[in-house]
């Protein structure tokens, strides 16, 4: 009744190719960022912020950036763990060892770097596909757990491995309380959204969608399928390493190389397998189920008076977790996305759906 | 019909989290009430649940038997709060999120337990104002007050741990010039945990001239294979095991399989307790281990711990835990944190105390041999005693050998070379606080 674009026309070509072509659409999008930029900042507590909200914003960064790789151009990687190390360690390391670095310059520079990973440890999928190719990134995590934990230099010689940054401001505004961190992650992941919503409408990333539906086929109409894979690799692994220096930098403070096994790497591949592969939107989606959900499991007995031991309600956790996942997968195997859209789809139609 | 189901269910989705994001703002802080609030970062599930629990039902009983006979600490009761860490650094820091605010005035005092927690937890205890007591474990330079103003790495470091265990090898050798090209490997936890010692063992193999070989274990540390096939190749003298969790039996078993004698292997106070050894068997006959604090065995105190605890059916383990080395150490990590809160409470009144406060009682700690036997702990401890400068108290420890059913403790107290600690602490300070931009604290000035 109230979402649908009856009497809605475009007149313009530029009308009609906007993200959001339905008013209600926009309306809403800005409704969100205006909840997110300043209404969540007035009302949340400072656990909100920092063990759920800013965990849950760079997450999504670094599955956007996954899913442009899996989700839009169809190359499996189980390596973003490593890309997020690449980024973290080289951001780290620009920023300490050049005096008077800009914090957000630094992040740039660590997604450059892990850029570089990124495309080398995809010249693989030139020859291979699939799950091969999984196994083949599978290798830049192993790679990068090895190197960062056995190279002193990459820790600046620290003795335990674990490395940590100083007090973080941005062009002279202090980024130390959970508001500050919040909003900066915000914006940095509001922006990059935007960009990487641009890249897949336009055509970049119809390249890499053509290579993902049928590479062959592709191949015939004229897509090159090297450059169209490695600028996939190349994007995505920017993204992940930015991701990767903002998880490092803002939400942990200090790190080890732990910090991006390989289970980080599965949590994001899941992240976007259940967001929904090849949406934006389902990379926040994904994210809230991977990050928020486990905690609200986990506390869940707590709220709901039931005194159950610790050890019962992480296994518990556990199991609702995994069987959720499950669930979700045979219910909608397109992911949390899809569930969206369909719903969009029926208040257009709602109430009269006949 | 399909589909509208599946739209409803959807809808019931979303309407449920959005309640439970509701819900997940903290519950308001309760009456002022005369409470200590303890928070417990606890590990009771995962690869070293099997460590992490007596730990934490050592603290537990012994934070139970304190309000069941004292009612408190002077009166003022503990309030516990668990929560799982998995010994998982970015669950841990959730964890300290979620405990910091509750109780009257706050979390008291953080135990992780982990020494990749502790670093997380490093930064922002400062920020929060929150003491935090690595007992044995932890950033072996926070032992500097002055710029780790809210670490407390009491009892001993792995620096500790490490020099003392090259002094008893040495000695074993019949004194330190005999290290002189003897071959040492330290097989260590691939984690800011296992790294730790590393600092100390290669300024000591420079200093004594003994060859230093690092093996690194990745976590869990269940596939230690090529790690046993370099010390079948090398034969090294000594072997230093610095692993946690199931690392430690397996260890002791790839050991077995190598042929390398057990007596010739050194774990640290982290790799000496039960668990490490009894899945072993046989095998692990002769292995020793150093401890700190608290051995097994059982004292005036666990007869507190039975009598009001276990008894009422209060009790958080099994009764036979009781008395294992690592019920024993949590049950001293425990009473390090309640004596500091006492030692405060003498200054600042019989009530709930901030973190602050109880930093104060941590930084005047004094748990001399008269203390520690009206308190209990007689034999489960070395003398402690603390000042702002110095955050550690305590540099002593002995080593333990299992003798196939039970640890015995030599009687010979070794101390760590403050010579040698003193400056490496002071350096990786300084580092520290370059680093982080730190203005060293000014001890003169007392604070609150």
């Amino acid at each position: 009744m109230l979402y649908r674009e009856n009497g809605q026309f475009k007149t313009t070509y530029r009308g009609d190719q906007q993200i959001f072509p339905i008013l209600q659409d926009r309306w809403f999008v800005f409704a969100v960022l205006l909840v997110a930029f300043v209404g969540i900042p007035l009302f949340a507590s400072e656990y909100l912020f920092r063990a759920i909200l800013i965990p849950f914003i760079i997450l999504s960064l670094a599955a956007i950036g996954l899913n442009l790789l899996v989700g839009y151009c169809g190359q499996i990687s189980l390596g973003s763990g490593a890309f997020m190390a690449v980024g973290a360690y080289a951001a780290y390391n620009f920023f300490v060892r050049i005096p008077g670095m800009n914090l957000i310059l630094a992040f740039v520079l660590g997604g450059l770097c892990a850029m570089l990973v990124g495309v080398v440890f995809g010249i693989p999928s030139l020859r291979i596909r699939g799950l091969y190719l999984a196994v083949a990134t599978l290798a830049a995590q192993f790679f990068s757990d090895w190197i960062f934990s056995r190279v002193a230099w990459f820790t600046n010689n620290s003795s335990s491995g674990s490395v940590s940054v100083p007090q973080l401001s941005v062009f002279g505004i202090s980024v130390s309380t959970p508001v500050e961190k919040y909003l900066f992650c915000l914006t940095l992941v509001s922006v990059f959204a935007l960009l990487a919503k641009n890249l897949v409408r336009g055509h970049i990333g119809r390249s890499w969608m053509a290579i993902r539906d049928m590479d062959v086929a592709a191949e015939v109409i004229g897509i090159r399928p090297v450059h169209a894979k490695l600028t996939a690799f190349a994007v995505s692994s920017f993204y992940i390493g930015v991701a990767g220096a903002m998880w490092a930098f803002v939400h942990l403070g200090s790190w080890e190389p732990l910090a991006f096994d390989v289970n980080r790497s599965l949590n994001l591949l899941f992240m976007i397998i259940i967001g929904g592969l090849g949406s934006v939107m389902g990379s926040f989606f994904g994210a809230a189920f991977i990050v928020i959900l486990p905690i609200l499991l986990n506390r869940g007995p707590e709220w709901l008076g039931i005194p159950i031991s610790t050890a019962a309600a992480t296994h518990l956790e556990f199991m609702i977790f995994g069987s959720l996942i499950v669930f979700f997968l045979i219910v909608e195997p397109h992911g949390l996305a899809r569930l969206w859209s369909i719903g969009k789809e029926k208040l257009r139609l709602w109430p009269f759906p006949h | 019909m399909r589909q509208t189901n599946r739209f409803k269910l959807a809808v019931a989705a979303t309407a449920a989290a959005g309640a439970l994001a509701a819900a997940l703002a903290p519950s308001p802080a309760l009456a002022q009430a005369r409470e200590q609030f303890f928070p417990m970062l606890v590990y009771r599930t995962g690869a070293y649940a099997p460590n992490g629990v007596p730990f934490a039902n050592g603290m537990h009983d012994y934070y139970k038997m304190l309000n069941a006979r004292d009612g408190g600490i002077n009166g003022v009761k503990i309030t516990t709060e668990e929560c799982e860490t998995g010994y998982a650094t970015d669950r841990g820091v959730e964890c300290y999120e979620r405990l910091k605010g509750k109780g009257p005035t706050g979390a008291t005092v953080f135990q992780p337990l982990s020494t990749g927690i502790t670093f997380a937890l490093t930064d922002k205890v400062p920020i929060d104002k929150i003491p935090l007591i690595t007992a044995g474990y932890g950033r072996s330079e926070s032992a500097n007050g002055k710029i780790f103003p809210w670490n407390f790495i009491m009892g001993g470091s792995y620096w500790v741990a490490a020099d003392i265990l090259v002094q008893h090898v040495g000695e074993k050798l019949g004194g330190m010039d005999k290290l002189k090209g003897k071959k040492i490997a330290l097989v260590y936890h691939d984690s800011p945990y296992g790294k730790e010692p590393i600092a100390l063992l290669e300024e000591r193999s420079k200093q004594l001239g003994f060859d230093l070989q690092l093996i690194a274990v990745t976590h869990p540390g269940v596939e230690q294979k090529a790690a046993w096939l370099q010390i079948r190749r090398d034969r090294p003298d000594f072997v230093f095991l610095w692993g946690w969790g199931v690392m430690n039996s397996t260890s002791i078993k790839e050991a077995v399989a190598t042929g390398y004698p057990r007596d010739k292997m050194y774990g640290v106070w982290w790799s000496g307790a039960e668990p490490d050894v009894v899945p072993a068997g046989d095998g692990a006959k002769g292995y020793h281990a150093l401890t700190f604090l608290a051995p097994a065995g059982r004292g005036k105190v666990h007869q507190d711990i039975i009598k009001y605890v276990h008894d009422k059916g209060q009790g958080t383990g099994p009764k036979d835990e009781i008395g294992q080395v690592l019920y024993n150490r949590g049950m001293v990590s425990a009473m390090m944190a309640v004596e500091a809160v006492r030692v405060a409470q003498e200054r600042f009144g019989k009530k709930s105390l901030t973190g602050t406060q109880v930093r104060w009682g941590m930084e005047n700690l004094n748990i001399d041999a008269a203390r520690i036997k009206a308190i209990g702990f007689e034999g489960f401890m070395q003398p402690l005693s603390t000042s702002c400068t110095d955050h550690m108290g305590g540099n002593t420890a002995q080593i333990e050998t299992w003798d196939g059913s039970n640890w015995t403790v030599a009687p010979k107290v070794y101390q760590a070379d403050m010579q040698i600690l003193k400056p490496l602490i002071d350096k990786f300070a300084a580092k520290y606080a370059a680093e982080k931009k730190i203005t060293p604290r000014d001890c003169a000035k007392d604070v609150e």
